[in-house]
């Protein structure tokens, strides 16, 4: 089992590499001269030159994405074209509130979502999974902006429960923007979690269960659903990357200062320097998440455990 | 005798009804019968249709100069009714006019979007998937790569490089969905690969390319296409929100994200102004979800539950 875990650990490093060069290589392409950027009015030939051996710009490509990278790594992200702050204080005081939203809206994901999910395949011709059915499928539908500001509309404009925006309110402010972006794949969990649960039951090892006299209930909760697990697990973690795609949208509806707003606004100044830093730190998120459902795999599938558990022994 | 007659005269008729029953329907015939007894999917199909013929026909109904983009600040703000169905924006141009304009918008860049991405992924898929071995495994680490990364970041981190326009939107939505399509058709190559058709074509002499387009592609059609379904509802849903950020069409076009972000600052006293768009993009990939999903239980019956 650490075997495993170890070489997992172990492969996500090329990983958060090969994503850093795929993002600094498209970056690097954006015209535009950062010298100019940076000295705006006091624009001379000489500053300019002065400014791009500071920055290493003259370098060869592939230098400059080592000296990049090797930054990287001392947690360095570079300095802000526009304001000269440095990059990763801007990021690191942003991403707790990303991060405060990606957690609340995966529990309520997970804690929503999959009930539903195991209810409606296990009386999948009742009322309440047509539903939840329906539901779904708008939920799947449903863009992550208009859902938010429908929820600003209802709960913070019309009720008054919650706060329109910012994240000030402590953990009020975070239950609409948490829904918001959750809702989309609180959906698609739902929406596997039911496909699989729906394939699980049907399988023969559920009718020898109910055959020697099992309980149903355990049938469910003990046979069906261990193996039901493995697709919704995949579903909730390769979704971490849409989430952080939804949080783009959703800080900006909610006007939350986290890291899908920074880089909007990055982008919208044209400083480099801080998009590839949202860039970098949203695809080691992915990559870490992906990193984290391998984890968990290994520890529910028996199967994984055995491979790692030496001379292929039953493991326990 | 009587009773001979009545036999033969049942046996006839029966032949029949058995010739009318039992006729093999052609492939495509059969998909499309299993597809309208899909009840959600043909409601897709009708919405997506009536949101086709809006696109298209559009400038019979509303005229995009006078109502979609002149402003007219006297009758800004009108809320549904009074000759405008879904009322007038901040500036006094009519909604309804501006979204099935969007439509055109949205649909023309979402396909399109797609075909990049098809074209794209396409090329990669096929070659990744008919020639195997190490072309193969490269192909698919990089592509494996850029699945990482959430399309709308990448999407983003191609526009913040090229800057904003509908082209570089195409482009940059394209970009960003092709190593999924290469994959979907790496994988769809695959299952006709070791065909006895693909044997046969390359024993005759077919050249690869040839034999890609012509043999292997042609038997595989069915999961791409329902995937272009779906991914063109992802395009629109992310057309709509590049814009809704301003990094994707940009005003005055009318667009259904652009839309929704300009009518946001008005919303708590005028909340159609961001209701109208919300559904029309809403109804769209609704409709293409269904179609998608009833396309899929149609070419693959055994995936229905």
């Amino acid at each position: 089992m650490i075997r495993y875990v170890v070489k997992r650990l172990i492969i996500i490093i090329p990983v958060i590499i090969a994503l850093t060069f795929v993002v600094y290589s498209i970056l690097y392409m954006a015209p535009g001269d950062p010298a100019q950027i940076i000295l705006g009015n006091d624009y001379t030939e000489e500053a300019a030159a002065q400014v791009r051996e500071d920055l290493g710009l003259d370098q060869p490509f592939i230098v400059q994405y080592f000296h990049y990278l090797g930054d990287l790594v001392r947690g360095d992200f570079g300095e802000s074209y526009v304001s000269g702050e440095s990059v990763g204080a801007q990021l690191f005081s942003r991403f707790p509130n990303t991060f405060k939203i990606v957690i609340c809206a995966m529990i309520f994901c997970v804690a929503v979502g999959m009930p539903i999910g195991i209810w409606s395949a296990v009386r999948p011709n009742s009322i309440f999974s047509k539903v939840t059915m329906v539901i779904g499928l708008m939920g799947v539908s449903m863009p992550v902006f208009w859902l938010g500001l429908l929820l600003i509309l209802f709960f913070a404009v019309h009720l008054g429960w919650f706060p329109a925006s910012g994240m000030d309110d402590g953990w009020k402010s975070l239950v609409l923007p948490s829904l918001t972006v959750g809702a989309n794949y609180m959906a698609n969990t739902m929406r596997t979690t039911r496909s699989s649960m729906m394939e699980a039951i049907r399988q023969d090892y559920i009718t020898t269960a109910r055959a020697k006299g099992v309980r149903e209930h355990d049938v469910i909760y003990d046979h069906a659903l261990g193996n039901a697990l493995m697709p919704t697990i995949t579903v909730v973690g390769l979704n971490v990357g849409a989430l952080l795609g939804g949080l783009v949208y959703c800080e900006t509806v909610f006007s939350i200062p986290g890291t899908g707003r920074f880089l909007v606004e990055s982008i919208n100044k044209r400083d480099v320097p801080c998009v590839l830093g949202c860039l970098v730190i949203m695809a080691i998120c992915v990559a870490v998440s992906n990193l984290i459902v391998d984890l968990i795999y290994a520890y529910i599938d028996p199967r994984i455990k055995a491979q790692y558990s030496g001379k292929g022994g039953r493991s326990k | 005798m009587e009773n001979t007659n009545t036999a033969a005269k049942r046996e006839v008729i029966s032949r029949k009804e058995f010739y009318k029953k039992f006729k093999k329907k052609s492939n495509a015939a059969e998909i499309w019968s299993r597809f309208l007894k899909n009840r959600t999917a043909v409601v897709g199909l009708i919405i997506f249709g009536i949101i086709v013929l809006l696109a298209i026909f559009a400038p019979l109904l509303v005229s995009y100069e006078e109502q979609a983009i002149k402003l007219d600040v006297y009758n800004r703000l009108q809320g549904p009714g009074n000759g405008h169905l879904f009322g007038t924006d901040e500036v006094g141009r009519d909604i309804f006019a501006r979204i099935i304009y969007g439509a055109r918008i949205s649909l023309s860049v979402g396909i399109s979007s797609v075909a990049v991405a098809l074209l794209v992924g396409g090329i990669l898929g096929s070659i990744s998937g008919f020639y195997g071995g190490k072309i193969d495994d490269v192909i698919m680490r990089v592509m494996d790569v850029f699945l990482c990364l959430p399309d709308v970041l990448l999407a983003l981190a191609i526009i913040a490089t090229f800057g904003v326009s509908q082209i570089n939107l195409v482009i940059s939505i394209g970009l960003s969905f092709s190593p999924k399509f290469a994959r979907i058709v790496r994988s769809a190559i695959l299952t006709v690969r070791g065909s006895e058709y693909i044997e046969a074509a390359r024993s005759i002499g077919a050249k690869d390319g040839h034999i890609i387009l012509r043999y292997a592609l042609v038997n595989c059609m069915g999961p791409i296409i329902v995937q272009v379904t779906l991914y063109v509802a992802s395009a629109i849903l992310t057309i709509s929100g590049l814009s809704f950020l301003g990094l994707g069409i940009q005003a005055p076009t009318p667009e259904w994200g652009n839309m929704l972000a300009s009518g946001r600052a008005f919303m708590r006293d005028e909340a159609y102004l961001v209701i109208a768009p919300g559904l029309a993009i809403f109804f769209t990939i609704l409709s293409l979800n269904l179609l998608g999903d009833g396309l899929r239980d149609a070419l693959d019956p055994r995936l229905k539950q």
